[in-house]
């Protein structure tokens, strides 16, 4: 049995890292080039730990399933990146966006990691504005910040609402670099289908090619899985379409612990759904918190037009629950805020599951600034209105657009609708301090790890972290394992594990082709979707959870003898390669609800209807639950627990309050 | 059915790169308002799925507008009717009951068709990979704030680097130009001090590669700038060009 070590370095918590740095083997130059790294996944935490080892020496390849790097999934992140720069002024330190994470994280993420996080933080931004990405800044020329929720401090760099864009095309750009020089081979339009491993450690995938449907076998002294969450078990959520948990099931599966899949991040502010027809849900960045209030009528089934409701009978219900942070509560709460609202019939519009996020006061307040700024005594309402309007636009036009663009309705003009969806998944392979999962030379970096976030992720920490483990984490840690395999030649692809894990992969390719039933992968896939949404979304019971299992074991048996793939195999056939995607999507929520149902207590986006306080905040139980669930694959449906017990020497823990 | 649109679809089929292709057309109908373009292709393509047809390849991705891999030329036009969207951000609210609609893939010899709708984009990751970054290793930099940018430039940067590297500008143009693309690149660069050490080999490199690749001349007709769903300005290509010539002009 695998043993659970975290390999967590000793001595005191702020000194780990550098400590750990300084003490890491080293692999001199020569033999990096002859090291061979496979990347898979090109989004801020793939391309920057490729670009980064490249830059290092070592010969690496990278895959992705979209047609360019550059469209990586990282690219829809809007909001911004954290980093403890305190260039504000304001109180902020490394030890304080260690706090802030922890706690936001509910107190489930694991110390050292988080500190270490905090730490290089600072660094990436030094290296963004390096690469040339064009952060927002002032006049002065200096970089710009806003606050996200869950900190009382401006540390949130950004770049309009397109952060994760220019962040990943500052990676991308670097990657491209050494792809150039000839460092690194790109392998587009490529989908990882198993991970190879050979006496134990991970040597190698098998990729399926998309366009000519051939499987390749390519060895790796090391693998990197930078392959994103597994938002889209929901069927609808802010993911991309293709954003899949394949390559991170394929590799537990094959032995690497899966941490904490319940924990799921459930975004407040989202576009609501608008009919049966959606394929995927918007998100409005959380930075629209800043300047925008969150309200609905006081009044039970209220059909008047916001703006018809007078001030007086608007419930701005976070900052009536949450004076301290009001607006800016961490998105866990946010969320069960909003579902509890329309849950009691104060919800608004058509299907009565959405608030409003209104720029009103926001415009007036801006646009008497402006007033100010230009020496006009008394502006007239109107003036006021188009200079606000203006100033709303530079912060967020590009929200703005798209929420008019989805909706046919003008946000300047009447409040946004929003509501929760899903957005981002906090559990994901389990790894060490090294980022290395249970199986050697098999790392997880970014989103497909679970480390940092506990069981709830502030907002713009996402990009904080991938960037972090692809640039300043992982050329680090990969050292300790990748020096003592100096002495491994380059494998063939042409040995007995190689040609057996391409066996595999060909043989359930051809039995989904070969099932030929009558429903399209799709039909599944909503089904599985509404399933884990009413049971293991925002809510969750041991009841409920318990009868999803058997539905979704069922749904699966349906699956495997109903699904209809048309095309070809050897061809560009999307349906297959969703199938396979799919078909991994419902043994995952078959161990998220198993997960869900193990803690039985609330914590972060994990809450379980029979664990909460009197005013129905998430109730955790740190005797019995103070652990991640790294949980081992034995067979079809049939999991085992293994517990690393977290261990807090440097935070005091306590009941999270925002109020 | 969700809606009431019923519409008509003239779309391009193709097997593979080697095979020629043609048009089928379809008939959709109860299609909602409310629905997505690609949305309205999700329905043919389910549709096509239980009658036992091959769907309708296409490209797309993140479907809010920003990862640039959707890609239809509609009606004539990259992206379809309306002015700064892509396909994935552009509603059935656009059109009216009854309506024709002809769906293309994007035609240029550089971006050769793998499969109905699907072209092969890589001819711009090679363009990048030609000049289109600053070299700067991980670890390298200074502290961030030691570089004030002018803010009016930092904006402009910024407005060049939102491209989101989709090919209608290609697509648009009747020279199948790649100018626009490559030019937002090396603006973005060349408006930072960070991009000027290597300002002029970055714009020879960039644009022999793009030469190389097949992309063919300006047009000076616009329409890329026309048909960019994220508003790219032509300027960039005036910069481009001033960045080119004064690199030819001092090349040692």
């Amino acid at each position: 049995m695998t043993k659970i070590d975290a390999k967590i370095p000793d001595g005191n918590l702020a000194e780990k890292w550098t400590k750990f740095k300084s003490s890491v083997p080293l692999v001199n130059p020569s033999n990096k080039r002859s090291l061979e790294i496979i990347v898979v996944g090109s989004g801020l935490a793939g391309a920057s730990a490729a670009a980064s080892l490249a830059e290092l020496g070592y010969k690496v390849k990278v895959f992705c399933f979209q047609d360019s790097p550059r469209r990586a999934h990282s690219i829809a992140a809007q909001g911004g990146i954290n980093a403890a720069k305190n260039y504000q002024n304001d109180g902020d330190s490394v030890y304080r966006l260690f706090y802030d994470t922890i706690k936001g994280g509910d107190y489930r993420a694991r110390e050292a990691n988080v500190h270490r996080l905090a730490e290089v933080s600072g660094s990436i931004i030094d290296q963004c504005v390096a690469q040339g990405v064009p952060f927002a800044r002032e006049y002065g020329g200096l970089l710009s910040n806003r606050s996200f929720g869950g900190t009382q401090v401006q540390r949130t760099f950004y770049a309009a609402g397109q952060t994760g864009q220019q962040l990943l095309l500052g990676a991308y750009s670097a990657l491209q670099r050494q792809v150039g020089m000839g460092n690194v081979e790109l392998f587009t339009r490529h989908e990882m289908l198993d991970v190879v491993t050979i006496d134990g450690k991970a040597r190698g995938i098998i990729a399926r090619d998309s366009v000519s449907g051939a499987l390749e076998r390519h060895f790796g002294h090391a693998v990197l899985l930078c392959t994103g969450g597994y938002g889209n078990v929901f069927y609808l959520s802010t993911n991309a379409m293709g954003s899949n948990v394949t390559a991170a099931w394929k590799a537990h599966k094959k032995g690497a612990f899966f941490a904490n899949p319940c924990y799921t991040q459930i975004h407040p502010t989202c576009i609501p759904v608008s009919g049966d027809h959606q394929s995927k849900l918007t998100l409005m960045s959380e930075s629209l918190r800043n300047d925008g209030r969150i309200w609905v009528p006081k009044k039970e089934n209220d059909t008047r037009k916001a703006n018809e409701i007078p001030e007086e009978e608007r419930d701005y219900y976070l900052e009536r629950r949450y004076p301290a942070f009001g607006n800016l509560v961490p998105r866990d709460i946010a969320s069960r805020a909003a579902k509890e609202r329309c849950d009691a019939g104060f919800g608004v519009g058509s299907s009565k599951m959405a608030v409003y996020l209104d720029y009103a006061a926001a415009i007036i307040r801006y646009g008497k600034g402006e007033a100010n700024k230009h020496n006009m005594h008394s502006p007239t309402d109107e003036e006021i209105q188009s200079m606000g309007k203006a100033v709303v636009k530079e912060k967020y036009g590009n929200l703005f657009d798209m929420y008019k663009q989805i909706t046919g309705e003008d946000p300047y003009e009447v409040p946004m609708r929003i509501y929760p969806a899903v957005h981002y998944t906090m559990g994901g392979l389990w790894v060490d301090y090294n980022l290395m999962t249970t199986v050697p030379g098999l790392y997880a970096l970014g989103e497909a790890n679970f480390s940092d976030h506990g069981a709830n992720r502030l907002g713009a920490s996402a990009l904080m972290q991938g960037l972090a483990d692809g640039y300043f984490v992982i050329p680090y840690t990969i050292g300790a394992y990748l020096a003592a395999e100096i002495r491994t030649p380059s494998m063939s692809t042409d040995s007995e594990d190689f040609v057996k894990a391409e066996k595999a992969v060909q043989d359930r390719l051809e039995t989904l082709m070969n099932i030929k039933g009558s429903k399209p992968v799709d039909y599944f896939h909503k089904r599985l979707g509404k399933i884990m949404w009413d049971e293991c979304g925002m809510a969750r019971s041991e009841k409920g959870l318990k009868a999803s299992i058997k539905e979704i074991q069922a749904l699966q048996k349906e699956f495997w003898s109903d699904v209809k793939i048309p095309g070809e195999i050897n061809n560009l056939n999307p349906e297959l390669e969703k199938a396979g995607r799919v078909a991994d999507f419902l043994e995952l929520g078959e161990l998220m609800c198993i997960d869900a149902l193990d803690r039985n207590e609330s914590c972060g986006g994990h809450f379980r209807l029979e664990y909460q306080t009197e005013d129905g905040e998430a109730l955790r139980d740190d005797d019995k639950y103070a652990y991640v669930a790294a949980w081992e694959y034995e067979k079809q449906s049939s999991f085992k627990l293994h517990k690393e017990e977290l261990k807090y020497e440097n935070i005091k823990i306590a009941q999270r309050s925002y109020k | 059915m969700e809606g009431n649109l019923n519409l008509t679809l003239k779309i391009w089929r193709q097997k593979n790169t080697q095979t020629a292709g043609k048009f089928e057309t379809y008939q959709v109908s109860g299609i909602s308002t409310d629905m997505s373009f690609l949305e309205m292709i999700d329905v043919l393509n389910n549709r096509l799925i239980e009658e036992g047809d091959d769907p309708v390849a296409f490209d797309h991705d993140c479907r809010e507008g920003i990862c640039g891999m959707c890609s239809m030329y509609i009606n004539g036009r990259p992206h379809g009717p309306n002015r700064g969207v892509t396909t994935c951000q552009l509603h059935m609210r656009s059109f009216k009951d009854g309506e024709t609609i002809t769906v293309e893939p994007w035609r240029a010899s550089a971006f050769p068709v793998i499969k109905d709708l699907v072209v092969n984009r890589s001819a711009f990751d090679r363009i990048i990979a030609a000049g289109g970054f600053i070299s700067v290793n991980t670890g390298n930099a200074q502290d961030a704030n030691n570089l004030p940018i002018n803010k009016d430039n930092a904006d402009d940067a910024f407005a060049a680097a939102a491209c989101i590297g989709c090919g209608a500008c290609v697509a648009a143009c009747k020279n199948a130009s790649a100018m626009l693309f490559t030019s937002a690149k090396i603006s973005q660069l060349a408006l930072l001090p960070q991009g000027q050490i290597e300002a002029a080999t970055r714009a020879q490199a960039m644009v022999a590669q793009m030469d190389e690749e097949g992309f063919g001349a300006c047009s000076n007709t616009g329409a890329c700038e026309a048909e960019c769903p994220k508003g790219i300005s032509i300027e960039n290509i005036a910069r481009m060009n001033r960045e080119y010539f004064s690199a030819t002009f001092s090349s040692k």
